[in-house]
């Protein structure tokens, strides 16, 4: 996956015009967009520094392109969104995705693992009707991606971060620490330690804030995994008599489900999942496969 | 070439469409067939991409089920949270604390406080101040788009405080809160709800001064009453014409069907006969239960008559609503204690889970079966939107001969904003609105 890697050096917020602002979506929840309208503080301000062409949910105002730059919320599901992505791309000169769906695939990936078609039918009534493709995937399986905010939703303080360094032409600053460093930062306990709760946060990258631990939960790892984290050595941990207060092991599918979240589809989470079955329990009360994960 | 949608002389006996974008994804369209002057058939269709949530439940526990649901939706998280914890709880036999029962109402508030806000300022207002966004009408009307701001960051910052966060917040679990906030936490947001009560206050005499289109019809109502509260978590499902149902009981008389245009399953009565749900819904079958202040604002605005019969005047019920959710969250505020632990112990029990709560756009139906082990075997989930989708189809093809002879940019400018008066959980999709005519001899 591609990261900061917005060229400094263009300031958009400099030129005659104002740069123009795309925003749009694929299969997701709309939170991700939302939270540029909860940037209640900021919102006006980004309007008089970005001329918004396109951005459905806030606007009537139009425009098929071409745009400065792009914000890309969802996943890739469809057929149609196939053929969509990569018209968008010829039309952006920055192309930034937004959240978990569009840079992981997002909780809908886990029917990656899954028989679509059995999906499909058990949701609907006339899947005929549906269009849908057997696996939900990031926007970086289909176009070149400029630069990627994680979250499920995006952290307000990241976007503003990513329009600020578009407007003074610098490289935006978006950590790649984990998740527990921002946690002592807070001054949290580490729950993990103390507590013995699973949490995927020496393998999530920060963003959040470590919000999880701060209120008494582990992380899910809702930013993703960050740069060569340890995901299947946590996995074996959890599963190790270390890794829980009762000193027994925790079962696979338990340890597997963790992984299976809102960005399964990311490795080396991805790996972790197929190695543990954890999307979802079968009904003999065991995992799909009680195989080790393999190593990395 | 067409300057209105049923050009005068025109031939009937044409296929007949009306692009009215230069671009359209297909999320969200509208399609009128017209014969002899008269529309027989309006189908909403909603393509959104499906992502099978009701599938990808199976096989987790109800803790991981409130935190995959509230991905459904950005705008109404604490809904999906809400219906799927009260379904767990009920089912497990767990009785909250008094104190967590006061915070999920709290909690409640925020989010129709932050979801009423963007609605009535950023989707709903532009629409009868003919601007095409809250961002064009701030370059002459800022003082209006900054209350709404300002509403919609006070109730943000109760779900933040509550749950981490103001979208997909972190907090709720089976029981309670993971973390319940302290006293000093909660009373901290008092200036900002003391103004928003003013804010909202404002709001509703605001949009009292709106000209909305004429429309009347006498629809089917149907949302959760309380006796002693405005429904948020609990009370029955009632309707305008005597249902009466527990709040788990929505299978008993309602049903879905998949309709050939639409990704969202379409929800009747059974037998058929169709409903709706939201604000409007709410103040009209629940007045008794608004706080004072929504009260006296509804008699001194002389609304409720409107607000029942004329869809397009759902962006008062919304204001009513915004005075009550204000008030309401800064009585708990002023009275909040934390609870004595956070979260209540449980144990699962296999059986059907089923509960239903009221979402900023109306009730939100959730049934879970649970297996022997704890775990989901079967989930369905009945959002809102679906819920009206036939009452909006019905509105639209009565509302559509009205401005069927306007010039077509100005007709599809009407239908989008009754679409966008029911505030479908596809409000994006709507503005894509995509007009297209079938026209038989």
């Amino acid at each position: 996956m591609t990261d900061q890697i917005i060229s400094p050096g263009r300031s958009y917020g400099r030129h005659p015009h104002r740069a123009r602002l795309g925003v749009v979506k694929f299969a997701s929840c709309d939170g991700c967009q939302l939270t540029l309208l909860d940037l209640e503080d900021e919102l006006l301000a980004i309007t008089e520094r970005f001329e918004i062409v396109e951005f459905a949910e806030a606007t009537s105002v139009r425009s098929a392109g071409p745009y400065d730059v792009l914000l890309v919320e969802g996943s890739i599901s469809t057929a149609a969104q196939v053929e969509e992505i990569v018209n968008l791309r010829r039309e952006a000169t920055l192309l930034v995705t937004i959240g978990a769906c569009a840079t992981a695939g997002g909780i809908q990936a886990l029917r990656n693992w899954a028989d679509h078609d059995a999906y499909r039918a058990a949701v609907y009534a006339q899947p005929e009707y549906v269009d849908s493709l057997a696996m939900s995937t990031p926007v970086s399986d289909h176009v070149a991606v400029d630069a990627e905010l994680r979250g499920c939703p995006i952290d307000p303080g990241q976007i503003v971060e990513l329009l600020t360094a578009l407007i003074v032409g610098r490289r935006p600053q978006l950590p790649d620490e984990a998740v527990c460093i921002a946690c002592k930062q807070r001054g949290a306990v580490c729950i993990a330690v103390a507590h013995g709760v699973p949490c995927l946060g020496p393998v999530t990258r920060t963003g959040c804030g470590a919000i999880c631990p701060a209120y008494d939960r582990g992380c899910y790892g809702c930013f993703g995994p960050r740069e060569q984290s340890n995901a299947i050595g946590l996995a074996r941990h959890l599963m190790s008599r270390g890794g829980s207060v009762a000193g027994k092991g925790r079962a696979a599918p338990e340890v597997g489900r963790l992984f299976a979240g809102f960005t399964a589809y990311a490795e080396p989470f991805r790996s972790v999942v197929s190695g543990l079955g954890g999307t979802r329990e079968t009904e003999d009360g065991g995992s799909p496969t009680h195989e080790e994960p393999a190593d990395a | 070439m067409h300057d209105t949608l049923l050009p005068p002389g025109a031939a009937l006996d044409a296929v007949f469409e009306v692009g009215l974008v230069t671009r359209v994804e297909g999320e969200g369209s509208l399609s009128l067939r017209v014969k002899d002057g008269r529309v027989e058939e309006a189908h909403l269709a909603i393509f959104e991409a499906p992502r099978y949530f009701e599938q990808l439940v199976i096989g987790r526990t109800p803790d991981e089920v409130i935190d995959i649901v509230a991905r459904i939706c950005g705008i109404c998280p604490i809904a999906y949270q809400m219906s799927a914890v009260h379904a767990f709880e009920d089912r497990f036999g767990v009785a909250v604390a008094p104190e967590t029962r006061l915070l999920r109402r709290l909690l409640y508030c925020g989010e129709w406080i932050e979801s009423h806000a963007l609605h009535v300022y950023f989707l709903h207002a532009p629409d009868f101040l003919g601007y095409p966004s809250a961002i064009e009408l701030a370059k002459d009307h800022r003082e209006v788009v900054e209350q709404g701001l300002a509403l919609k960051k006070t109730g943000n910052s109760i779900v933040k405080l509550l749950g981490g966060r103001p979208i997909h917040p972190v907090s709720v679990r089976v029981g309670g809160f993971s973390r319940a906030p302290r006293r000093t936490d909660v009373a901290a947001l008092r200036p900002a709800l003391e103004a928003a009560v003013t804010q909202a206050e404002a709001t509703v005499r605001f949009v009292a001064t709106l000209d909305a289109p004429d429309f009347e019809r006498e629809p089917r109502l149907v949302a959760l009453r309380h006796p002693t509260e405005y429904p948020f978590n609990d009370g029955r499902i009632v309707s305008s014409d005597g249902l009466d149902l527990p709040p788990g009981g929505w299978e008993t008389t309602f049903d879905e069907e998949h309709v050939p245009w639409s990704h969202a399953l379409q929800a009747h009565m059974q037998g058929g006969g169709r409903y709706l749900l939201g604000p409007a819904a709410r103040v009209s079958l629940d007045p008794g239960q608004l706080h004072p202040r929504a009260k006296a604002l509804l008699l001194e605005t002389g609304l409720a008559g409107a607000i029942r019969r004329n869809p397009n005047w759902s962006i008062a019920a919304r204001a009513i609503e915004l005075v009550h959710a204000t008030s309401e969250a800064l009585e708990i505020a002023d009275a909040y204690s934390p609870p004595d632990r956070p979260f209540e112990p449980w144990t699962a029990a296999p059986g059907v889970a089923a509960w239903s709560t009221e979402a900023p756009r109306g009730l939100l139906f959730h049934r879970y079966d649970i297996d022997e082990r704890g775990l989901i075997a079967h989930a369905r989930i009945v959002p809102p939107t679906s819920q009206n989708q036939a009452a909006i189809e019905a509105d639209l093809a009565a509302f559509a001969p009205s401005v069927l002879t306007l010039p077509h940019e100005a007709a599809t400018h009407r239908l989008e904003q009754l679409i966008r008066s029911y505030d479908p959980c596809i409000s994006c999709a709507t503005h894509f609105l995509d007009l297209r005519v079938e026209r038989e001899g």
